[in-house]
């Protein structure tokens, strides 16, 4: 049974700030198992998105992108997000929105309405700890995280007050 | 020790060109070409961006992590870490002989990667230049406009990574950061359900990778005048071989050829690797560059990856793949090819090959069985070499008795091409754009030859934001005169 809601958390948890999204991922985890929603909710954690994450849009209601974000607004972006054709010069890493494109263009119709959850980095370093900002945006998005997915809805997660940056 | 190109006479009075980094590549890459006034070309250099700090990271912590930790070096190819890690350690906890389970389901993982791998790089790194062009409109040549102008093409492409992520997947039990192999051997059988779920679709996945060879093959053919010369020039290349000269990416012993084919060395005991290689620094680079003792600096320098692989056996073990490989070998006229375009059309046999092992492998109930582990008298010391998607991979070890690890040296394939894709940007340059107005789809052609390596420049975070392109023509002086962006 496909969950309606897909949940990517990407990053390298030994480079730094780059282990926002999976120690978001791990955090998720536990909460979802504690509110009994972990049926509603397939987390895929990867290094860096790729092509083949376009199949993990199939049978979607919603999906959501998290990452950890260098030089973006802190604690967080939450933004809804479309698929194009005008980003990425790497096939190595996609982002998001290149994604969604992939998917279009294998399915022959529009991917399922998207967003981004960019949390504020500040070292990636090799073998670094999360910085303090880091830790912070973490904190402050579960706390958007529990909001949003209590009710995994479009209208909901668009609603006045819920996107930021 | 100089090369042409390597080092202008009087740098400080050229203009510079900086491709940084450089595109569809992974990690941080910068290629800087010194101009003068008339757009000569007088010093072209690949440069590694980003320290690679992975051994010092690696020091200090329990061997047995190692596995595990070394994932973490590259996000692209973490299984040939593992597995060249795991084989290193192997001899270490004095596992001489692994059981036919731990040996096939590891190489069962590791053509799975393979096979993903090389789909990753052809359909989505390079076939936009070579189904568009290096000149084309930049805002197709990328993997979306695959997806438009080829539907079927970029589907497959999608679909046979996914197949090599499952098979992945199952062999190391996760998608990311799987523990499949540990030192002398693995902890994780298939079970009948994975396994039939795999071979649902194998004999798919080998027709299509038919397919791609024929179409790269074909491709090639069609132009030989770019693709036999374009980047070209002669070198050593290596690579390890299996039973009886076999292509084989999982275990061998060390090869290595001349730049016309005869045999420098044969048969070496990759343990003793560092007695016939050594590694040069030079002060413009962080990454160290390779050579064949035996030779020295000057002519000792190798290519190694699919191109190097598939001319260094003596046969591919699996039909379709065997029968491509002479067809390659017949259209290079018996001397070994050095054109770096050919790296595209020796992945995509490669990829078939892999295939090929993979549903083999599926027919074997080897990959069911509980005999995983295997240990023998303890060692101090463990070398581990693999053939990744990009070419030979050491991993070498020192543990102490409380089990720390005290040293630890890596050297990795793009490492090995260090040289190689140095000369060829070189070429390009000299060919493509000496004397010419620098523009996007001329410094495109850089790029291209960097591509057909597929280096990993690894292992850059790939946070949003966080790799952006920019070109910048900088006069003598320091000052911007010109800039290009693809972020």
């Amino acid at each position: 049974m496909t969950a309606p809601l897909v949940v990517f958390a990407v990053g390298n948890p030994s480079r730094g700030d780059d282990a926002i999204g999976p120690v978001i991922c791990g955090q998720l985890a536990k909460w979802l198992a504690n509110e009994g929603l972990a049926d509603q909710v397939d987390l895929v954690e990867d290094f860096q998105l790729n092509i083949e994450h376009a199949l993990d849009l199939q049978g979607r209601e919603l999906a959501l992108f998290i990452d950890a974000g260098e030089n973006t607004p802190a604690p967080f972006i939450f933004a809804q997000i479309y698929p194009s054709t005008a980003t990425g010069h790497t096939t190595h890493a996609l982002p998001p929105e290149a994604v969604l494109q992939v998917y279009r263009q294998m399915e022959g119709e529009g991917p399922p309405p998207a967003f981004v959850l960019c949390v504020r980095g500040e070292g990636f370093e090799l073998g670094a700890e999360l910085t303090p900002t880091a830790q912070g945006g973490i904190d402050a998005a579960m706390a958007l995280l529990e909001r949003l997915l209590t009710k995994p809805a479009l209208a909901d997660w668009c609603a006045p007050g819920m996107l930021h940056g | 020790m100089t090369y042409q190109l390597e080092t202008a006479q009087h740098p400080e009075k050229l203009r510079r060109v900086a491709i940084d980094p450089v595109s569809r590549v992974e990690g941080h890459g910068k290629v800087t070409i010194l101009l003068d006034d008339q757009n000569k070309v007088h010093q072209v250099r690949l440069h590694i961006v980003e320290f690679r700090g992975f051994e010092k990271f690696i020091q200090g912590r329990p061997y047995w992590e190692v596995p595990v930790m070394v994932q973490r070096l590259c996000g692209i190819c973490p299984v040939s870490h593992h597995l060249a890690a795991s084989k290193a350690l192997d001899v270490i906890v004095g596992a001489k002989r692994l059981t036919p389970t731990a040996e096939k389901l590891r190489r069962l993982m590791h053509y799975g990667q393979m096979l993903q791998s090389h789909a990753l790089h052809f359909f989505h790194l390079c076939s936009p230049d070579l189904l568009f062009g290096f000149d084309s409109d930049i805002t197709k040549r990328n993997i979306v406009g695959v997806a438009a102008a080829h539907p079927e093409i970029a589907k497959r492409g999608v679909l046979l990574r996914r197949f090599g992520q499952e098979v992945i997947r199952v062999t190391a039990g996760k998608r990311v950061h799987g523990t499949g192999a540990v030192p002398g051997g693995v902890n994780k059988s298939l079970t009948i359900a994975e396994r039939d779920e795999l071979l649902k679709d194998i004999y798919h996945i080998v027709q299509w990778s038919r397919d791609a060879v024929h179409l790269i093959q074909k491709v090639h053919i069609q132009d030989p005048g770019l693709y036999n010369s374009f980047g070209i020039f002669r070198s050593n290349f290596m690579s390890i071989v299996g039973h009886n000269g076999d292509l084989d990416f999982y275990h061998g012993t060390l090869r290595a050829r001349d730049d016309n084919g005869k045999l420098i060395f044969d048969h070496v005991d990759y343990q003793n690797y560092d007695d016939y290689i050594e590694e040069e620094v030079r002060p413009w680079s962080y990454m160290k560059f390779p050579f064949f003792k035996s030779i020295g600096k000057e002519h000792g320098w190798y290519k190694v990856g699919p191109l190097a692989r598939v001319q260094n056996c003596d046969q591919i073990p699996t039909p379709f793949a065997e029968r491509e490989r002479k067809e390659f070998v017949d259209y290079a006229g018996g001397t070994p090819m050095h054109a770096p375009l050919a790296y595209h059309w020796t992945r995509m046999i490669e990829m078939l090959h892999a295939a090929e092992v993979i549903k083999d492998l599926l027919h074997d109930d080897d990959l069911l069985s509980d005999d995983r582990m295997v240990e023998g008298e303890r060692q101090m010391e463990g070398v581990g070499v693999i053939e990744a998607p990009r070419g030979t991979l050491f991993h070498h070890y020192r543990v102490d008795e409380n089990d720390l690890i005290t040293m630890a040296n890596l050297i990795v394939s793009t490492t090995n091409n260090n040289q190689a894709m140095n000369e060829a940007v070189r070429h390009v340059a000299r060919r493509y754009l000496n004397g010419r107005e620098v523009t996007e789809g001329l410094l495109n052609h850089i790029e291209v030859a960097i591509r057909a390596f597929d280096p990993c420049l690894s292992c850059a975070t790939h946070a949003l934001g966080k790799m952006p392109l920019a070109v910048e023509l900088v006069d003598p002086e320091g000052k911007v005169v010109h800039s290009l962006s693809r972020s």
